[in-house]
C-alpha cells in the first residue's frame, strides 16, 4: 500500500447505540490497531454488524465517539477505508465496470483506472469475466468482485460483515485467500463473522460481543483456547445461542 | 354495428394507402410527442432522482406536487402555455404560437410531471439496495444521481413510456396552442376531433385505429429492445 | 454511456425546435370560424390563391368571439368572421383598418322529420323558435360565442323570450362548434340553427332534415378584416392586403361561387369592387 498518513489506531470510546429507545450497544470501548487481524466474535445479535457499520461510519452513534488517528471523529466513511457486506450490491453493468465506477468516485484518475482494475481482476481470479454482466456471476464470484472493489481504493482499514455466510465452503475458501492478500499487503482487517473455524484460520486477535456488551478483547489463541469469562467458554462450546 | 366495421376498413385502406396526408399527420404526431418526452426525461429524470436521493427542507411538499401534477389536465395547460405564447403574453416577441414548437413544450409540461414522480419511486426503490455501498465509497451527490439513473435505465423506460402514452394520446393541449392548422399543426388526435365535428364517424374511428396502432408499434420497439438488453445484461 | 444519450436527445431538441422556427415566417395566419372550416371552403379555394400569390395560408378555425380575440391579440394577421356589429366594433377600436364584404351563405334551422313542434314548412324565423320553445322541445345551442351564436341570441330577442330559463332541460347549450353542435343535436333528435355550409358537409345527420329556411333574419354575410400593423407591428399585413384583394377580387369570388357540396353552391360572392 503506497505510504499515506495512516489512520490506525482506530478509538472507539464508550460508544452507545441505541434505536428507538432500545439500547443495542452498552458503551463499547475498543482500540484498533494496525498489523493484527481483528476478528469479532458473538452470537446473533450482539452487535457485530453494528460495530462494524458505526466504525465504518454508516451509522450515526448514539453517544460516544469514533476517533480515527489524525482527524478526529470522522462523520461519514472515508477514502481510507473499504467494506465488504454479507450480500455485495452490483451494479447493473459489467464486472470491470462495476471497478471503474468505484474508483471514478473514489477520485482515481482516469488513465490509471483500467491498469487497476485489471490488476484487481487478476489477484481475484475474475479476468475472464471482465465484460460479464456483475449480476449473473455466482455469490461467490460477486463477493470476490467486491474484494476487488476494495482493493482499488487500496485501503488502510477493510471491515468484513460475514463475507462468507451465504457461500459454499469453495467459494469461502477463495474469499479468505483474498482477505489473505489484503493482510499480507498491509490493510488491516477487521471481520466479523459467526464461522469459529474460519475466525480461528484468520484471527491474530478476538474481539467477543454479547448482548451489546464487549466482553472479551484478547489475542487469538487465548480466546479460543482459554476465553476469560462464562459467556466467551458458552460460546466456544456451542451453547450461547444469542 | 356499421360505423364501427366502416372504420375497421377504413382504417386499413388507410394504414395500407400510405395517404400522404395521413403520413404528414402521423409524422408530425410522433415528431411532437416523442420530442416532448424526450424534453421530459432530461428534466424529469434528474429531478425525480434528485427529490428520491436528497434530503432537503420542502421535500416532501414537492414529491406530493409532482404526483399531484401527474393529473393536469392537458387543456388547462394548453391554456396556460396559450397565454404564456401568445403575441400578447410574456413570450409572445418568440411568435411559437399554432407552431409545432409549441405543441412540444404543452407536452412536454404535461408529461414532465410523470416522469419525475415515476423516476422518484423507481429511484427510491433502487437506492434501498444501493444505499450502504454507495455511502461506504463515499460517493458524493453527483455520483450518486448519475449512478442511480443509470442503474435504473430499464425501469426508467417504462416511466419514459408512460409518459408518451399521455402525449400521444392528448387533444386539449395541442388543440389550443396549436390550433389543428392543416399541414402545419394537425395531429393524429386533433385531427380525429375535426373528423368527429364534422360528423364523419367512421373516418375518425378509422384515424383512431391508426394512432392505437402507432402506439403499439412505439411500445413494441421499446420493449423489444428492453428485453434484449435486460437478457443481455442477465439482469436478476 | 449516458453522455451520447443526453448528447442526442439535446439535439433532436434544438432540430425540433430550429427546424420549425424558419418556416413560420412566410405563413400568413387566418383566423375563421369552424362553419368555414368543416364546410371545407378553405381547403379548397385557400390553395387556389397560393398558386396564385406563393404565400401559404394556415388557417385556425375557432368561434368568431375567439377569432375577434386572436385579431385584438396580435396572434392572427386577418380574420374572416360573420357577425357584422362585432366586425365593426373591432375596426372602431382600432383593431382593424377596415372591414371588407366578402360572401354570404344562409342559416336554417334543422330539426326531426317529426317536428314535434311543428314547424315545417313555415316562413318565421323568430316564430319558429318561440314555437320550439313554447312546445318545450329540445333546442341546441352553439353557446361559444360564435357568429351563428350570436345570430341565435339576436332570433330570440326578436321573440321576446329568454332560453336560458330553459337551460339544461329544453335548451341545450353545447359550447361547442357547429359540427359537434350538430352531433348532439342528432344524437338528441332536436332542433339547432345551422349554417347551410356545415350542415350540407355534414355526414352524422340521423333522423335530422332542414325544417325552415329562407327568413329574412337567417342571411349570414361575411367580412374579411385585416389586423391593424399600428397595434401589432409584427403583423404580416402586406400579405394579409393581398388575401383581402384576392379574395373580394374576380378570382376569389369566382374561386368561392365555385365551391360546391355535392353539387350545390355553399357560399355566395357578395363584395363590392373597391
Amino acid at each position: 500500500m503506497s505510504s499515506r498518513d495512516t489512520i490506525l489506531p482506530l478509538d472507539v470510546r464508550r460508544l452507545v447505540f441505541e434505536i428507538d429507545g432500545t439500547r443495542l450497544l452498552h458503551d463499547i470501548d475498543l482500540t484498533l490497531a494496525a498489523g493484527k487481524r481483528t476478528v469479532i466474535l458473538g452470537p446473533n445479535g450482539a452487535g457485530k454488524s453494528l460495530l462494524l457499520r458505526l466504525s465504518h461510519g454508516l451509522l450515526e452513534p448514539t453517544s460516544g465517539e469514533i476517533v480515527w488517528r489524525g482527524a478526529g471523529t470522522r462523520a461519514r466513511p472515508n477514502r481510507q477505508q473499504a467494506m465488504v457486506f454479507q450480500r455485495p450490491v452490483m451494479l447493473r453493468r459489467s464486472v470491470l465496470a462495476n471497478l471503474t465506477h468505484t474508483m471514478k468516485v473514489r477520485g482515481v484518475p482516469r488513465n490509471e483506472r483500467h491498469e487497476r482494475a485489471l490488476a484487481a481482476l487478476a489477484l481475484a481470479g475474475l479476468s475472464r469475466l471482465a465484460e460479464c454482466p456483475a449480476r449473473a456471476m455466482s455469490g461467490g464470484e460477486q463477493q470476490r468482485l467486491a474484494l476487488a472493489r476494495a482493493w482499488t481504493s487500496e485501503p488502510q482499514v477493510l471491515f468484513l460483515d460475514e463475507p462468507t455466510a451465504s457461500l459454499d465452503p469453495a467459494a469461502s475458501r477463495s474469499v479468505e485467500t483474498l482477505i489473505g492478500g489484503f493482510h499480507v499487503a498491509g490493510t488491516k482487517i477487521v471481520m466479523a463473522t459467526h464461522d469459529l473455524g474460519q475466525a480461528r484460520r484468520l484471527a491474530d486477535e478476538v474481539v467477543f460481543l454479547h448482548k451489546g456488551r464487549l466482553l472479551e478483547h484478547t489475542p487469538a489463541d487465548e480466546f479460543f483456547d482459554n476465553p476469560r469469562t462464562d459467556e466467551g467458554r458458552a460460546f466456544m462450546a456451542g451453547e450461547l445461542l444469542w | 354495428m356499421n360505423t364501427l366495421s366502416d372504420a375497421f376498413m377504413q382504417a386499413g385502406a388507410l394504414l395500407a394507402g400510405f395517404d400522404a396526408d395521413l403520413l404528414q399527420i402521423v409524422g408530425l404526431s410522433l415528431r411532437v410527442s416523442l420530442t416532448a418526452v424526450a424534453a421530459a426525461c432530461l428534466v424529469g429524470f434528474p429531478i425525480g432522482a434528485a427529490v428520491a436521493l436528497f434530503k432537503f427542507p420542502g421535500r416532501g411538499a414537492v414529491s406530493l406536487l409532482l404526483n399531484t401534477f401527474m393529473g393536469l389536465p392537458p387543456v388547462v395547460v394548453g391554456l396556460l402555455v396559450f397565454l404564456m405564447l401568445s403575441r400578447s403574453g410574456p413570450l409572445g416577441v418568440l411568435g411559437l404560437l399554432f407552431t409545432p414548437t409549441a405543441m412540444i413544450i404543452a407536452q412536454a409540461l404535461l408529461v414532465t410531471p410523470i416522469v419525475a414522480a415515476l423516476t422518484r419511486q423507481i429511484v427510491a426503490d433502487l437506492w434501498r439496495e444501493y444505499s450502504e455501498h454507495m455511502r461506504s465509497i463515499d460517493a458524493g451527490p453527483g455520483a450518486r444521481l448519475t449512478t442511480l439513473i443509470y442503474d435504473a435505465r430499464f425501469s426508467l423506460m417504462t416511466a419514459a413510456l408512460a409518459g408518451f402514452g399521455r402525449a400521444i394520446a392528448e387533444v386539449g393541449a395541442v388543440m389550443i396552442v396549436g390550433g389543428n392548422i392543416d399541414h402545419a399543426t394537425r395531429v393524429m388526435t386533433t385531427a380525429i376531433a375535426l373528423e368527429t365535428s364534422k360528423g364523419n364517424l367512421a373516418a375518425a374511428l378509422a384515424l383512431g385505429f391508426v394512432l392505437l396502432t402507432i402506439a403499439l408499434a412505439v411500445n413494441l420497439v421499446v420493449q423489444v429492445s428492453n428485453s434484449v438488453a435486460t437478457r443481455k445484461a442477465a439482469l436478476v | 454511456m449516458v453522455k451520447p444519450i443526453i448528447a442526442g436527445l439535446s439535439l433532436s431538441l434544438i432540430l425540433a425546435v430550429g427546424g420549425v422556427l424558419p418556416s413560420q415566417a412566410q405563413a400568413l395566419t387566418l383566423a375563421s370560424t369552424t362553419s368555414t372550416e368543416n364546410s371545407g371552403l378553405f381547403g379548397d379555394i385557400l390553395s387556389h390563391f397560393t398558386k396564385d400569390t406563393g404565400i401559404a395560408v394556415r388557417v385556425v378555425a375557432v368561434g368568431t368571439g375567439a377569432a375577434l380575440n386572436l385579431g385584438r391579440q396580435g396572434d392572427a394577421d386577418v380574420l374572416l368572421v360573420h357577425s357584422r356589429t362585432d366586425e365593426d366594433k373591432f375596426v372602431a377600436d382600432g383593431y382593424g383598418p377596415y372591414r371588407r364584404d366578402v360572401m354570404y351563405n344562409d342559416f336554417t334551422i334543422v330539426g326531426p322529420k317529426s317536428d314535434p313542434a311543428g314547424i315545417k314548412g313555415t316562413h318565421d324565423a323568430a316564430a319558429a323558435l318561440a314555437a320550439i320553445a313554447k312546445s318545450g322541445s329540445t333546442f341546441v345551442s352553439r353557446g361559444d360565442d360564435s357568429g351563428t351564436h350570436k345570430a341565435e341570441r339576436r332570433l330570440w330577442a326578436m321573440t321576446g323570450i329568454n332560453p336560458s330559463g330553459g337551460s339544461g332541460s329544453w335548451y341545450k347549450e353545447a359550447g361547442a362548434g357547429m359540427g359537434a353542435t350538430l352531433n348532439t343535436t342528432s344524437g338528441l333528435n332536436a332542433y339547432t340553427l345551422t349554417d347551410r355550409g356545415t350542415w350540407l358537409s355534414f355526414q352524422n345527420r340521423g333522423n335530422l332534415e332542414v325544417v325552415l329556411e329562407g327568413s329574412p333574419p337567417l342571411f349570414n354575410p361575411y367580412g374579411i378584416i385585416p389586423v391593424n400593423p399600428a397595434k401589432h407591428p409584427h403583423v404580416q399585413f402586406e400579405a394579409a392586403e393581398k388575401l383581402v384583394n384576392w379574395l373580394t377580387g374576380p378570382l376569389g369570388q369566382a374561386a368561392i361561387a365555385g365551391f360546391k357540396v355535392n353539387g350545390q353552391q355553399l357560399f355566395f360572392p357578395n363584395a363590392r369592387p373597391q
